[in-house]
């Protein structure tokens, strides 16, 4: 019955050409909502846990302790949150845009749908029983219970499921529509389902052909620095996806919200292609302080590194021009005056403006990190723990909780609420207070020398470790906020799938300036754009991949040390 | 593509920012020899032991206040451990992992190296200030992880 309603109301949208509601893919969408911030809820009590732990508050039992905690805590939040959130997000974006997902599209969504579910399952199980505290980098020679692995190739083949979905959906697309551009929500799903397809090649081959052998005992040993470097150029390239994610609201939905027009076409769609072609070769800044690279390939890495920070500069300069055109246009005045006219009580404009002012020193902490010299001070300390919460946990999630607020009432058919609004702003708040302290914690005293990664300890209460105390509380203090902030968004975002009243909500998509220029249809040819992402790939990780498989040491076994 | 000249200043203000990243950096690296630690040899993991210079861990004098620290690290210590050495010494630190990737990091200092199996790492850092350096690990190397640490101390 409740489906035949679902129809009967898609029917009605379909013929008013207002929304591009689809119910059959709405439900798609909110399947994958749903698992995400199942994820939130869950990785953040985990985080809480580690919070307190590392501040000394909390001892963790021996049955569940801070080594699986944080093992569980990266891969719900690293994995589950964000993979689940971009597909459901940009699957409805895709739906929305492009008239409707195709039914073979739909399908390969919720096949990998079932088996992302299931591999994590898999991956999960060997954590709890405490056979798989390896982290999410799963550094070899560290190894793992095989189903761990297992359940990670599930998930990589689940989103590559998802990934053929998209290229089929747009390709579909443009056939029908020739001459014409991808509408621009879409062409940011295209570049973000071309970098997870190609991401998603290295840490398959990782684990496909170099840990699940070793694991099973099929072969003795493994090369421990090509596994990393394999690992690396997938792991950053999953941080510029969401990055790349969030960014995209920043750019069509943002100025939609507080009545605005969109940046140039052709500046975004550079931005997009740009980020695309240098981001895999950023992974290498995570190894600046390895072995076995020489200071040569180092230095050039820090070109390919600080490169990406160019189309970020870019976006930057292009979100603060649209919101200043915007408010004068609604009569700001002055060189400040403007910021009044800013719809500062709509926690959809809220929530992402503060992710966007949060990616301003996340952004430097970023540039200064992939410098060799700076990296050198701050690597694996509690620092690089820091920027990713503000990268991640600021930039990138807020804006996606900033999204949830207009996504998941128009998935579900619903409205957001004046009070609703009014809960979202206030997480919002709790959120940037709880992520300031935290963050801030961090930076700090990673500066100061405390490790990442490490559960309560004050090294046989040398000096040292004793003055990282104070910081370490008000760590504890910001994951305290962050913990109401969590089961607020949680609440905010199951009350409007669920109990919201019924009624149409608009998917917020910003019209180009009247006066655009044209954008020349060479930004359509993915094709070229992949040929030079590979080439660029090449000339960053030839090198240092040859050098480590021709001079290879002899490799190591597994090792289980917890 | 029109761009207004706000933005086109921006943007040189930008591609300029990266540039003088990249100059200073290379300075730094090849002129003044501050590049990040990137030893080029290698060693078999399962045979540190019988390997020189890892068959003789310990620290060596090898000229007028300079050292050599040959150094094994393993789940979950440092082998030499409580190091001393006068103030002012210039230390080289020579290392290799016997079994999972550790960290090499002395807090206050910039030391920070990754040691990875199979590969032998190096390190120098004149140690000017006299005082107890906690040195840790700071990769996550298993459940004693947070136990691994010692000092050098300078005298």
């Amino acid at each position: 019955m409740k489906m035949e309603a679902d129809l009967k109301i898609g029917f009605k949208d379909k013929a008013n050409k207002m929304l591009g509601y689809h119910p059959e893919d709405a439900k798609l969408s909110k399947s994958y909502i749903a698992v995400a911030f199942i994820a939130l809820l869950v990785g953040g009590f985990l985080g809480l846990l580690q919070g307190l732990n590392r501040a000394g508050l909390l001892e963790l039992p021996s049955w569940f302790n801070y080594y699986q905690v944080l093992t569980a805590h990266g891969l719900l939040l690293i994995l589950v949150l964000t993979a689940f959130f971009t597909i459901g997000y940009f699957y409805a974006a895709l739906s929305h845009n492009l008239g409707g997902l195709l039914p073979k599209v739909r399908k390969l969504a919720w096949i990998g749908f079932f088996i992302k579910l299931a591999g994590f399952v898999l991956a999960v199980i060997p954590i709890l029983m405490n056979e798989a505290s390896v982290m999410y980098t799963f550094y070899p020679p560290m190894a793992a219970h095989p189903v761990f692995y297992i359940g990670l190739a599930l998930i990589v083949v689940g989103v590559w499921s998802c990934c053929i979905g998209a290229f089929i959906q747009v390709a579909n697309w443009r056939k029908n529509h020739k001459g014409q551009h991808v509408p621009i929500l879409s062409y940011f799903a295209t570049g973000v389902f071309v970098l997870l397809f190609f991401a998603l090649m290295f840490v398959a081959v990782e684990v496909l052909f170099m840990i699940i052998p070793w694991v099973f005992g099929w072969v003795d040993t493994i090369n421990v620095m090509v596994a990393r470097t394999l690992f690396w150029a997938f792991g950053h390239t999953l941080v510029n996806i969401w990055y790349l994610t969030a960014v995209s609201a920043w750019y069509v939905v943002v100025p939609k919200v507080i009545g605005g027009k969109r940046w140039s076409d052709l500046l975004t769609r550079v931005v997009i292609i740009a980020l695309v072609i240098m981001n895999i070769t950023g992974g290498f800044h995570h190894q600046i302080i390895d072995p076995g690279i020489n200071e040569v390939v180092k230095f050039m890495h820090v070109f390919m590194s600080l490169a990406i920070g160019f189309p970020s500069l870019m976006t930057a300069f292009a979100l603060f021009a649209v919101f200043e055109r915007t408010a004068r246009r609604k009569g700001g005045k002055g060189l400040i005056g403007w910021w009044k006219k800013m719809p500062w009580g709509d926690v959809r404009f809220l929530a992402p403006f503060i992710a966007m002012v949060a990616f301003i020193p996340a952004g430097a902490g970023g540039i200064a990190q992939s410098t060799n010299q700076l990296d050198q001070v701050v690597h694996n300390t509690m620092w690089i723990v820091g920027h990713f919460h503000l990268t991640l946990g600021m930039s990138v999630v807020m804006t996606f909780f900033g999204i949830s607020y207009w996504l998941v009432p128009f998935i579900s058919n619903r409205v957001l609420t004046p009070q609703i609004n009014r809960l979202g702003v206030i997480q919002t708040w709790i959120w940037t207070a709880g992520m300031i302290c935290m963050s801030g914690a961090m930076h700090y005293v990673g500066l100061l020398g405390s490790p990442r990664r490490t559960s309560y300890t004050t090294y046989g209460d040398h000096a040292t470790a004793l003055g990282w105390d104070p910081y370490l509380m008000l760590l504890a203090v910001g994951g305290t906020l962050l913990i109401v902030g969590v089961i607020l968004q949680v609440y905010a975002v199951f009350n409007m799938m669920f109990f919201a009243p019924k009624g149409d909500t608009e998917f917020p998509i910003a019209e180009e300036e009247d006066n655009a220029t044209k954008t020349p249809y060479i930004t359509e040819r993915w094709g070229l754009w992949i040929v030079i992402m590979l080439i660029v790939v090449a000339m960053a990780y030839v090198i240092p991949l040859t050098e480590f498989i021709v001079n290879a040491p002899p490799g190591s076994p597994p090792f289980k040390t917890w | 593509m029109k761009m207004h000249l706000d933005e086109k200043i921006w943007l040189t203000i930008s591609f300029g920012i990266i540039m003088g990243f990249m100059l200073i950096t290379g300075y730094q690296a090849f002129a003044l020899e501050m590049g990040p630690p990137s030893n080029m040899e290698t060693i078999d993991p399962q045979k540190v032991d019988e390997t020189a210079p890892f068959d003789n861990p310990g620290v060596k004098e090898v000229g007028e206040n300079e050292y050599e620290v040959v150094m094994t690290l393993q789940a979950f210590g440092f082998t030499p451990n409580n190091i001393e050495i006068p103030a002012g010494a210039k230390v080289t630190f020579i290392m290799t992992s016997k079994d999972v990737v550790h960290g090499f990091e002395v807090a206050g200092t910039n030391i920070n190296a990754m040691v990875m199996p199979g590969h032998i790492q190096k390190i120098t850092q004149t140690f000017d200030k006299p005082g107890s350096y906690l040195v840790i690990c700071n990769e996550y190397c298993g459940a004693g992880h947070q136990v691994m640490s010692t000092t050098i101390t300078v005298k």
